[in-house]
């Protein structure tokens, strides 16, 4: 191969190869990164300065080098991440003994491969978006190879160019796989473990401090959207784990679910129909707007109306369901429901105790209007910084500090009314929501995370009590953004200042809305109907295939016709008779050069084959008449297409 | 017609020994309406070429040694005040003939060159403010030593362009060295030469040339080289080769007794059409010629 193509071949593969590193950075430990730059370069100063191929010497022990910091990094070969840094790390390293073209090729095939595995960490628009730089770079680099005999290299955007069509022309295929290869209902293989770390969300327990870590991630929880109307700001509470059993500082769902009977419900007023779109969070909640009816089918309604999923949610989930803001819960309280609901440790937070035995002549409603109306007159606080809580944490919180977020109103005013005589329990989920007006639906962070109350009343049944809006009622009218003073820190994304940047953000979501439903979202379910849509009918695995195979076969067989037929259509009857002639003379190993003239070709090939020399002149001088004379005489095409039959040549063997 | 052609080429043959791809160049040349210029070392052949040709054809001949101290007014000619007139009387120089031998050009002086050049792109010169046509048909067969030899003057490039042909003699082959020596062929017997041809008939050809067919298969080809030479090296041919190498063609084919053109045609003529206005590297038109395919 020309030195200089070799050279320039060799920049273009670390280029691309530069790109797909650099795409992947977030998901490589540093070292791999250093290594692998470390490699290119490596190779680069190897072809600048004429260095030698390092020996194999040299070459083992770095492989077993690189095998023992993975092992080390990753505690083991397996998983996505140990899989990842390795065949980054070893594919750089097979460029210190590309030499041929098979090498190359075999470097940037697993180039293009290290690009696909991008969707295993992440399949946003942005992902999607990096990946194509890499992906022009390899194909750019792939028609270099098929260049490497051209005369002189020819511009970088010549190759650029190339592949961006060649990528272009590749769109068609990969709409009709999108659209018609068979989904398969759930991933197609289970993705390991550390595939869902450092996913966020609410936990099944609450503690001090839980709520107000979660407040300063703007990561979205959930979007919805309303059939028909949405209810008001402050209605917009969405129910998730019903917390139970106190304990120390935290609370969690009752220990012992066995035997609890469903509470009853009886809804009135108008139906709020939704479609909910969740995040992963690895954890069961299916958030629902309170109080649900309709569920999904393959989720669970707890015996205290929360939703679960049968298995943790690790991809994004979109159900519809129903709903009603006005009902009746659990009008009938069982004996052993009301004690779990009453439940406090003996001998913590005296003081609270003390206060809430001194309500004992009054009614429970007037109970909690005196609790409530605590809040709303003491100098209570709402803010995310609360100061460190004592070893009575109720106490120390109704009575010295009262700076606090939602769940230490939660916490405490539960507590309050257990003390008091009233059952309660706290609820966990997410208040409000930010309306985006491109795409018409709400988006629920987890910076939205929230915790009320709901107390039991005698006929009444489960009420919700939301202690937080006694002391800070813009928190549940406007959302957490207006309720908060400057000092706290809020995600960028909750705060009502930049108008301009909130709106390109409620833009980009509204893109990202639409590729999560229509591109991520495409499933087996959406596939079928789909596809019933376009057919008619209910179309079989076997039908899909048939039909994804159809069609691409039609595509590739239409596009090798049109370029074929482009290819005759440039030959006139004359020109393609002489075709047929030299296919003949081919048998006999003879090929016109370049630049050879039918004549003086016919004059060296009748030398190769004497006996046939008369004809072979023959057509020659036929042909060039046909083509260059004026109003060449018609019949000369039948002589010469005689002329040709005539010709006998044997096969060469 | 082919008969002319065949006993021009026949006459002239028997003068210049072994050499008949030269002589059917310069006619070739001649027929096309362009100028020729051979290039060769000193002794071989390249008056006599000029000197048999002028005579086969039967066209006047004129001959003049380019020196260093050659003037434009030694070609072209003067006026010279008469005194029985009273009048400037204008003295043509050897430039009004059919055919004019500037012998040894590259030894002349960049000035009077470039005279010569102009009358033979114009057809007409000015002296005194008053215009001479030069006769018809009117050709200019200069021939100069190569590059490298001592006391000459490089034609430019500009000039180069205006010569439709150049080509070169070279040694004979050992019959005719041997014919040569036997005192059969060479100058001292262009004497006996007879014209076969002239001017009309000579007109004649050079109209019948413009007849001869070019298909658009081959204005393809003719454009591919052309193009080729533009992007491949390191000067192109101008729009005026291109036409040259047309021409050439044609006349080769009508020399062949063809009413068409063919590849062959432009390959033959090529060489000689494009070499020296190509100019650096001596095999550049056989690289042409291997790189471009025949559509």
């Amino acid at each position: 191969m020309n030195q200089l193509l070799n050279f320039q071949l060799l920049k273009w593969l670390l280029v691309s190869l530069a790109a797909v590193l650099a795409t992947h950075t977030p998901n490589l430990p540093v070292w791999v990164i250093i290594a692998s730059i470390g490699f290119g370069t490596w190779r680069f100063l190897m072809d600048k300065y004429r260095w030698p191929f390092p020996k194999i010497w040299l070459l083992l022990p770095i492989t077993l080098l690189i095998c023992v910091g993975i092992v080390f990094t990753f505690k083991g070969f397996f998983g996505r991440d140990a899989s990842l840094s390795l065949l980054m790390v070893m594919c750089s390293l097979k460029l210190l003994e590309t030499k041929n073209i098979r090498d190359y090729m075999l470097v940037i095939v697993m180039a293009y491969f290290l690009v696909g595995n991008l969707f295993l960490f992440s399949q946003t628009i942005t992902t999607f978006g990096l990946s194509i730089p890499p992906l022009l770079l390899l194909t750019a680099t792939l028609i270099h190879i098929s260049y490497k005999n051209a005369d002189k290299p020819k511009p970088i955007i010549f190759y650029l160019k190339l592949a961006g069509q060649l990528l272009l022309q590749a769109v068609p295929v990969m709409l009709i796989l999108f659209v018609l290869f068979p989904r398969i209902p759930g991933p197609l293989w289970g993705l390991p473990q550390d595939a869902n770390s450092g996913m966020s969300g609410l936990g099944d327990s609450l503690q001090f401090g839980n709520i107000s870590n979660l407040t300063k991630n703007s990561a979205i929880a959930f979007r919805v959207q309303f059939k028909g109307a949405a209810p008001e700001q402050s209605q917009l509470y969405w129910r998730g784990p019903v917390l139970w059993h106190q304990e120390d500082r935290s609370w969690t769902m009752s220990s012992n679910k066995i035997g609890l009977q469903t509470e009853s419900l009886k809804v009135f007023g108008k139906r709020i129909q939704y479609t909910m779109t969740l995040e992963p969070h690895n954890r069961l909640w299916m958030l629902m707007l309170d109080m649900p009816t309709l569920i999904p089918h393959d989720a669970n309604l707890t015996h205290d109306y929360s939703m679960i999923a049968e298995k943790p949610i690790r991809t994004r989930l979109r159900y519809d369901a129903t709903s009603f803001s006005s009902y009746q819960l659990g009008v009938n309280l069982g004996e052993r429901e009301r004690l779990l609901n009453l439940q406090i440790n003996e001998g913590e937070n005296p003081r609270t105790v003390q206060l809430a035995k001194s309500w004992q002549g009054l009614s429970a409603p007037d109970k909690i209007n005196t609790a409530l109306q605590r809040f709303r007159q003491l100098p209570f606080v709402y803010t995310l910084k609360p100061p460190i809580l004592g070893n009575n944490p109720v106490d120390d919180f109704l009575f010295n500090t009262k700076r606090g977020f939602c769940e230490h109103y939660a916490t405490s005013f539960v507590y309050l009314m257990r003390a008091a005589g009233v059952p309660a329990r706290i609820i966990t989920g997410y208040q409000g929501g930010e309306y985006n007006p491109n795409g018409s639906y709400y988006i629920v962070r987890q910076s939205d995370a929230h915790a009320w109350a709901e107390v039991w009343l005698a006929n009444k049944g489960w009420l919700r009590i939301d202690p937080t809006a006694a002391v800070s009622p813009e928190r549940i009218e406007n959302g957490i953004n207006d309720s908060l003073d400057e000092t706290d820190e809020l995600p960028l994304m909750a705060r009502a200042d930049y108008p301009w940047l909130k709106k390109a953000y409620l833009n980009w979501d509204s893109v990202n809305n639409s590729w999560n439903q229509w591109i991520l979202g495409y499933d087996d379910k959406k596939q079928l109907d789909f596809l019933k849509k376009l057919s008619g009918k209910n179309m079989s695995l076997q039908e899909m295939l048939m039909w994804m195979i159809g069609i691409i076969a039609l595509i590739l067989g239409l596009t090798a016709y049109f370029l074929i037929r482009k290819q005759k259509a440039k030959l006139n009857p004359a020109q393609r008779l002489y075709a047929q002639y030299l296919k003949l003379l081919k048998r006999a190993g003879l090929t016109p050069r370049n630049g050879e003239t039918t004549s003086d070709f016919a004059t060296r090939a009748s030398k190769n084959l004497p006996n046939q020399k008369t004809q072979i002149l023959d057509i020659a001088q036929r042909y060039n008449v046909i083509t260059y004379s004026q109003s060449p005489n018609p019949e000369l095409l039948q002589d010469l297409a005689q002329c040709i039959k005539q010709l006998n040549i044997p096969k060469q063997s | 017609m082919q008969n002319t052609i065949q006993a021009i080429l026949r006459a002239t043959s028997q003068i210049i020994l072994g050499k008949e791809r030269q002589v059917k160049l310069s006619l070739t040349c001649l027929l096309a309406g362009g100028h020729l210029l051979i290039e060769d070392v000193p002794g071989m052949g390249k008056t006599t070429l000029a000197n048999t040709l002028a005579q086969v054809l039967g066209l006047s001949f004129r001959r003049t040694q380019f020196t260093s101290d050659l003037l434009p007014a030694d070609i072209i000619g003067v006026s010279i005040f008469d005194l029985n007139t009273s009048n400037f009387q204008f003295h043509a120089g050897p430039i009004f003939t059919n055919i004019l031998l500037a012998d040894e050009i590259n030894r002349a002086t960049p000035k009077t060159q470039s005279a010569l050049l102009e009358a033979m792109e114009e057809h007409q010169v000015t002296v005194d403010g008053s215009t001479h046509l030069l006769s018809q048909p009117f050709f200019v067969i200069a021939t100069q030593n190569p590059k490298h030899h001592i006391g000459t003057f490089a034609l430019p490039e500009s000039q180069l362009d205006r010569f439709l042909m150049c080509i070169t003699l070279g040694y004979p082959d050992a019959l005719s060295e041997r014919a040569l020596l036997k005192n059969q062929g060479g100058r001292a017997n262009a004497g006996s030469i007879q014209a076969v041809c002239d001017v009309e008939s000579l007109l004649k050809l050079q109209r019948l040339v413009n007849q001869v067919h070019v298909s658009d298969a081959l204005l393809d080809y003719l454009q591919a080289l052309i193009q080729h030479t533009r992007t491949q090296t390191a000067e192109g041919l101008s729009p005026r080769a291109g036409l040259g190498l047309r021409q050439c063609a044609q006349a080769w084919a009508l020399i062949d007794g063809r009413n068409f053109v063919t590849p062959e045609d432009v390959q033959a003529v090529l060489p000689s059409v494009v070499a020296h206005r190509l100019a650096q590297e001596s095999d550049v038109a056989k690289q042409i010629l291997e790189q471009v395919a025949i559509p």
